[in-house]
C-alpha cells in the first residue's frame, strides 16, 4: 500500500499522487501519514481510491469527493466534505464547522461531534454523525439526509427545504419554518438503512424526524418577521 | 482571519521552553494573518512593576533609564530588546512612571508584575527572532498573528493589547459597536490609546475587573455587551481566558494533557506541541466562557 509521508512530501504532491490514482481507476488503496492539520487533503478526488489518513486534517479535507473513500483517523477542521458528490468519508474523531456544507451526494461518516452548521446548504448529501451536532445545523438544506445519534444545537435546519433530519437525543431549538414530522414506514426503513451504512450502534425507533413546514417557500407578508 | 495561539504549562519543568514552544506555535499560524504579530509572556513574577516600552527611534532610550530614575526618586532599571524595553521601576511609582513615559512620547505596550508584551509589524518569525522570544521562559503566554480589518497596519495596532496591569487579550474577528463602547468606557474614565477593535473589548474587560467582576463575569459580560465577531483569548498574572461569540464563526480548537493547556486558530498550531497525540482536544463551544487559573 503506497504511503504518503507529509513531513517529507507536499501537499500538492500528494494530492497529485492521489488524483492520478482516482483517474487509474483501480481503486487503489493510499495512506497518509503525518497530516499535521495541513488544509485541503484529498481534495477534488474524482474516481475509486481508497485513502487512509492517519491523525488529523485542517480545513477541507476530501472537499469535492467523488467516487473515492476518504477515512481519517483522527478529527477534522472546517468544511470536511464541503461540496462532496458521491462516495464515503469517514472521520473517526470529531468535525469542527460547516462539515459536509453543500454537499451532493455520497456518505460523510463522523463517528464523533460536528460543531455548527453542519450539513448547511447540504443538496443530496447523507450525514451521519454518531455524537451532537452544534448550532444552525442543515441550515437552508435543500435535498438528502442529516442522522444525528447525539443532540442537536440552536436552531435546526432554520430555512429547510426538503432535506430530512433525524435527531436521536434533544434538539435545543429548531429554526425557522422547521417542525418535527411523523416518522412514517418509508422513513423508518431510510433510516435503517442509514445506520446500518453507518455502522451505528442504534435502532431507527428512537429518533425524531424533522422537516420543512413550507411556509417560508415564497414570501408572505404575514411570515416577514421568520425572514 | 488572524491566528491566535496560546499555552498555560501546568509543570513548572515546561516553564523554560515557554517561548520556544509559543514562537513554534505562531509561526504555524503565519498565513491566517501576516501584517504584524505580538506574543505576551506572563515571566517570573516581580515585586517591582515591569513597564514594556516601545520607541522606533534609538535616540529616545539613551539616557532613558537615568531620566526616569531621577524623575521618580527611586531605582529604575531598563532592559533593551530591539524597539522595545523593559523598564522596572517601583510598584508605587507606576502610575507617575507611566505618565513621565506618556509626555516623552515613549508607546508603552504593557505593565505589570509578570507580564511582558512584544509587538512588531511582520511576520511572526521575523518578530519572534528579532525579541528573542524563544529564549524566554515562563508560566502561559499568548501570541496573535494579525491580518488588520479595523484600524491599520501599525505597532500600535497589534495584538496584544494591555489595558490594565498584567492583564491582555488578543481576538480574531471584528468588534461592530467598538466606536459606541469606546465613547461610554470613556464617560467612565476609561480611555483606550489607539482606533482599534480589539483595544476596546480589551478596556472593556479591563473596566469590568477593575470594577469588582471575575475574569469569568468580564468575559461572560463580552457576550452581553460587545457586537460583532470575536473569539478572544485574554490573560492575566495567574492563568488565561477563552469566549467566543454565539455564532462561533472565528475558529477555535483547544487542547488538554497533564503537562499544559494549549488554545490555537487551527490544530495545526499544536501539531509540534509534547504528547498531543493522547491530549484531549476540541473545539470551544459557542458562547461560553472558559478559563484556566493556578
Amino acid at each position: 500500500m503506497p504511503v504518503l509521508d507529509m513531513l517529507t512530501t507536499e501537499l500538492r504532491d500528494v494530492n497529485a499522487a492521489l488524483h492520478t490514482a482516482a483517474r487509474g481507476q483501480a481503486n487503489e488503496a493510499y495512506v497518509i501519514e503525518n497530516p499535521r492539520g495541513a488544509h485541503a487533503i484529498a481534495v477534488g478526488l474524482d474516481g475509486p481510491v481508497s485513502v487512509t489518513v492517519k491523525g488529523s486534517t485542517g480545513y477541507y479535507c476530501a472537499g469535492m469527493n467523488k467516487t473515492a473513500t476518504v477515512h481519517v483517523q483522527g478529527s477534522v477542521g472546517p468544511g470536511v466534505a464541503e461540496n462532496m458528490m458521491s462516495g464515503e468519508v469517514i472521520v473517526d474523531g470529531d468535525a469542527s464547522q460547516y462539515a459536509g456544507a453543500t454537499g451532493h451526494g455520497g456518505l460523510l461518516n463522523i463517528r464523533g461531534n460536528a460543531s455548527s452548521r453542519c450539513g448547511i446548504s447540504m443538496k443530496g448529501i447523507d450525514i451521519v454523525v454518531h455524537g451532537s451536532i452544534g448550532h444552525m445545523s442543515a441550515f437552508m438544506a435543500q435535498k438528502g439526509n442529516l442522522v444525528v445519534l447525539g443532540d442537536a444545537g440552536e436552531a435546526l435546519g432554520d430555512s429547510l427545504y426538503e432535506a430530512r433530519l433525524f435527531v436521536r437525543g434533544t434538539v435545543k431549538s429548531l429554526g425557522a419554518d422547521c417542525v418535527e414530522k411523523a416518522m412514517r414506514p418509508e422513513h423508518t426503513a431510510l433510516l435503517a438503512d442509514l445506520l446500518k451504512r453507518a455502522g451505528a450502534d442504534a435502532r431507527p425507533e428512537e429518533f425524531r424526524r424533522y422537516g420543512s413546514a413550507r411556509q417560508l417557500y415564497h414570501f408572505n407578508i404575514d411570515n416577514a418577521d421568520q425572514y | 482571519m488572524c491566528g491566535i495561539v496560546g499555552l498555560f504549562l501546568k509543570k513548572d519543568e515546561l516553564r523554560p521552553r515557554l517561548g520556544d514552544m509559543l514562537t513554534d506555535m505562531l509561526i504555524t499560524m503565519t498565513d491566517r494573518g501576516p501584517d504584524s504579530a505580538g506574543i505576551a509572556i506572563y515571566g517570573d513574577s516581580s515585586d517591582n512593576l515591569k513597564i514594556t516600552v516601545q520607541s522606533d527611534t534609538d535616540a529616545d532610550f539613551d539616557g532613558l533609564e537615568a531620566a526616569l530614575a531621577g524623575h521618580l526618586g527611586a531605582p529604575v532599571t531598563m532592559r533593551r530588546i530591539s524597539t522595545h524595553a523593559v523598564l522596572s521601576v517601583p510598584a508605587e511609582a507606576g502610575a507617575a512612571a507611566t505618565a513621565f513615559l506618556d509626555q516623552r512620547g515613549i508607546r508603552i505596550m504593557s505593565a505589570g508584575t509578570s507580564m511582558e508584551i512584544f509587538k512588531e509589524v511582520g511576520l511572526p518569525r521575523d518578530v519572534a527572532d528579532r525579541f528573542g522570544i524563544r529564549g524566554m521562559g515562563g508560566s502561559h503566554g499568548i501570541g496573535h498573528t494579525r491580518m488588520a480589518t479595523e484600524s491599520a497596519v501599525t505597532t500600535m495596532g497589534a495584538h496584544p493589547f494591555s489595558t490594565a496591569p498584567d492583564q491582555c487579550l488578543v481576538h480574531n474577528g471584528s468588534l461592530s459597536n467598538h466606536n459606541d463602547m469606546r465613547r461610554r468606557l470613556a464617560r467612565k474614565g476609561v480611555h483606550t490609546r489607539t482606533e482599534n477593535d480589539t483595544e476596546v473589548g480589551a478596556a472593556y474587560i479591563s473596566s469590568r475587573i477593575a470594577e469588582g467582576a471575575s475574569l469569568g463575569e468580564a468575559l461572560e459580560g463580552t457576550l452581553k455587551d460587545l457586537d460583532g465577531f470575536f473569539t478572544f483569548v485574554t490573560g492575566t498574572r495567574d492563568g488565561f481566558g477563552v469566549v467566543r461569540d454565539p455564532i462561533a464563526c472565528k475558529p477555535a480548537v483547544m487542547a488538554e494533557t497533564g503537562d499544559y493547556v494549549a488554545f490555537g486558530s487551527e490544530y495545526r498550531a499544536f501539531a509540534n506541541l509534547p504528547g498531543i497525540e493522547a491530549a484531549r482536544v476540541w473545539e470551544p463551544e459557542p458562547a461560553t466562557v472558559y478559563f484556566w487559573e493556578r
